[in-house]
């Protein structure tokens, strides 16, 4: 177990480029879909609480995943999975960047890795947001709308848009609770 | 100079809120202007060098800077040194989630919160299908072909993540080199 959490972030850090919000839905990928080691709802959860920490995104997401599968012990090693590839490969192409920068055969596969991470990106996003609806998670699907108002015409922070999402969230599940008592 | 670098990079893990992009400012200000490790046009080379290799962008910088202050070990520690404060704190919320998240409460409050959650992974992967598909601010023909097949790729016939980047790194190589 392990040995498979350390193996699958590895693999996962080693072939993710750009940072968290492209390694987030891998995650989600491997460890819900493939693996089903943690459900859909959890998964999200654990997207909302890295989301609002301090640190790096996708380390944070692999440190919860890890601790929901294996604790303390869960959360080291699957950290340790997701730094070391871009410690490695970083620390090598440090050292031979010039001659990297402009190699044409290098650029290309490149590109063509990054146009195939946001295909990868796309569907899985699509996935979210049918499962939204599925779940007729209707306040979600308001706050969905209302998170990317936020992003796009106040262009808020990520940290403020979670805090404030937060705060009308505990409002919304407070009145749900108080209905269904009274 | 470890111990230096230790310090900085602390600060940088704890303070960079929104992940990506959003922590870039501090980041970059810490490194090229309060220490001076390096200049504004190494800095935009490790932000190029962050998209060409796999890795979040904080983490290939404190590598990238780690390295040229003090060789392999410097990597180690500035990077290490980066990721402790998340480490922490998350093993911390991992602890009050696992032991709250079944009250209805928190429970109705977290399933408010998956629309916003969504939403913001939205966000991101439109940047990046933006910046993969119009380079230039138009659409690019290959690109395009290449985005529809992989997406064909990962619906109809369910291959895996790394698989489908392998397949459109090998296809980029021939769309992009060779033709």
């Amino acid at each position: 177990m392990y040995f498979k959490l350390f193996i699958t972030m590895f693999n996962l850090s080693a072939f993710t480029f750009g940072g968290g919000y492209v390694i987030v839905p891998m995650m989600r990928k491997k460890f819900v879909e493939q693996l089903k080691w943690i459900d859909e709802d959890e998964m999200l959860d654990l997207v909302a609480i890295s989301q609002s920490l301090p640190g790096v995104l996708a380390v944070n997401a692999s440190v919860l995943v890890g601790y929901r599968l294996k604790k303390m012990k869960g959360a080291i090693v699957s950290s340790l999975g997701t730094v070391l590839p871009p410690l490695i490969i970083l620390a090598i192409v440090t050292v031979m960047y010039e001659n990297i920068k402009n190699n044409a055969v290098v650029i290309a596969i490149l590109k063509g890795m990054q146009v195939g991470v946001s295909a990868l990106i796309f569907t899985v996003v699509v996935q979210m947001i049918l499962q939204l609806i599925k779940d007729k998670n209707y306040y979600g699907i308001l706050m969905f709308f209302m998170a990317i108002s936020l992003a796009v015409f106040l262009k808020l922070n990520t940290v403020i848009i979670i805090a404030l999402s937060i705060i009308i969230g505990t409002i919304i599940a407070l009145y749900e609770v108080k209905n269904n008592v009274g | 100079m470890l111990g230096k670098l230790f310090i900085v990079f602390i600060q940088v893990g704890l303070f960079s809120f929104g992940g990506g992009y959003a922590a870039l400012p501090i980041i970059q200000n810490q490194l090229t202007n309060v220490h001076r490790w390096m200049t504004t046009l190494e800095f935009s080379d490790v932000v190029t060098l962050s998209q060409m290799t796999p890795g979040p962008l904080s983490i290939n910088a404190a590598t990238f800077v780690g390295m040229k202050q003090a060789g392999l070990l410097g990597a180690i520690v500035a990077t290490y040194a980066l990721v402790i404060p998340s480490m922490i704190l998350c093993g911390i919320m991992s602890y009050f989630y696992y032991k709250y998240r079944d009250l209805t409460l928190v429970k109705k409050v977290l399933r408010v919160l998956r629309g916003s959650v969504v939403a913001l992974i939205l966000m991101g992967g439109l940047q990046l299908v933006q910046s993969a598909l119009f380079p230039n601010m138009s659409l690019e023909l290959k690109e395009s072909i290449l985005f529809v097949g992989i997406v064909f790729l990962l619906v109809k016939f369910k291959v895996d993540s790394i698989l489908a980047i392998s397949i459109a790194g090998v296809l980029g190589y021939i769309l992009f080199y060779l033709i």
